[in-house]
């Protein structure tokens, strides 16, 4: 069993459990799957600078900021004190494209080093994915009114149409970058 | 003390997260690039069982632990759904990680997502000053 839990895990054991989750947040305090306004919450406690949209009681809305500690403590028990590979296992074929499309050699990891070391900073490829890249997913969440967890989680579970338009837009963006604007910059 | 059960949840999604390995580039690149299935069985059970559990609590009227009813807020349509969506699509390939990813990401030591954070964070802080300028 043990040695189970430390196994990456299947989506059909993930995915479900993810799924429970949105019950469960219903269930113990009526509150709705969402990760991204946490984004917006710490800029309202910390830099409202008389905006608006960020001037509102954030102080009501941290249970959302707790969640999301938890999620990062998650990350630590999950990864650091259940073990985990040193090589994600995804398809040959995707290995095969990185390496010939984007010239990445070190797999290891959960993020190509290559391309997500610190030290990156220093040229371009640096603040395109960590800085361009963090922000357009802080800019487009908000302006979209959720992320993976809002809209194609909850909202999709309770059928809104809305996030299908939303998801739609997560999915073509995602896919002219890989497509289109991936092969043009590498 | 009334906030540890969102901590307690929290640390689960979190461990589920990191577990089926959704937090890696790697598996976005994959999920982007139709290369496998895993991406799309954890996004589509999710759903599937998210919806079936949504289904149950409306039909019996569940209420919350506090007594409360449950209330789902309708979304309402406005031209922000799917540019900002199309936004946080380009990101999303370039950064590997949605917000809940990058939280999962920064607890399991990894450097990089802590500037991603910040600049998630520059991002939400842009959208809410242009707020009124941008097109809905």
């Amino acid at each position: 069993m043990l040695e189970l839990l430390q196994q990456p895990w299947p989506w059909y054991v993930a995915g479900p459990l993810i799924g429970l989750t949105v019950p469960a947040l219903l269930l113990v305090g009526n509150k709705a799957l969402g990760i991204s306004s946490s984004l917006r919450h710490v800029c309202a406690a910390c830099v409202p600078a008389g905006i608006p949209f960020l001037t509102y009681n954030w102080r009501a809305e941290i249970w959302n900021l707790v969640f999301v500690l938890g999620i990062a403590l998650g990350g630590f028990i999950g990864y650091r004190l259940m073990g985990h590979p040193d090589v994600i296992g995804i398809s040959a074929a995707t290995v095969r494209d990185l390496k010939a499309e984007m010239h990445l050699t070190d797999f290891t990891g959960l993020l190509p080093k290559e391309l997500f070391a610190l030290d990156n900073l220093a040229n371009w490829k640096g603040w395109v994915f960590l800085v361009l890249g963090g922000f357009l997913v802080g800019f487009g969440t908000r302006y979209a009114g959720g992320c993976t967890s809002g809209h194609a989680i909850s909202g999709l579970s309770n059928l809104q149409w809305v996030s299908l338009v939303a998801v739609i837009g997560f999915f073509a963006g995602g896919l002219l970058m890989t497509w289109v604007i991936y092969p043009m910059m590498f | 003390m009334k906030y540890f059960k969102y901590l307690v949840l929290g640390t689960l999604f979190g461990i589920i997260l990191t577990k089926s390995e959704v937090i890696s580039w790697f598996r976005i690149q994959e999920m982007f690039r139709f290369q496998a299935f895993h991406m799309y069985g954890v996004i589509g059970s999710a759903i599937l069982v998210g919806m079936i559990s949504i289904q149950l609590i409306k039909r019996n009227r569940l209420k919350s632990i506090d007594g409360e009813p449950i209330v789902l807020a309708d979304k309402k349509f406005n031209h922000g759904i799917w540019i900002g969506g199309f936004i946080f699509g380009l990101g999303w390939a370039l950064t590997g990680a949605c917000p809940g990813p990058l939280f999962a990401q920064l607890g399991s030591g990894i450097g990089s997502a802590a500037v991603l954070i910040l600049a998630a964070l520059a991002g939400t802080w842009t959208y809410s000053a242009l707020r009124e300028k941008l097109p809905y």
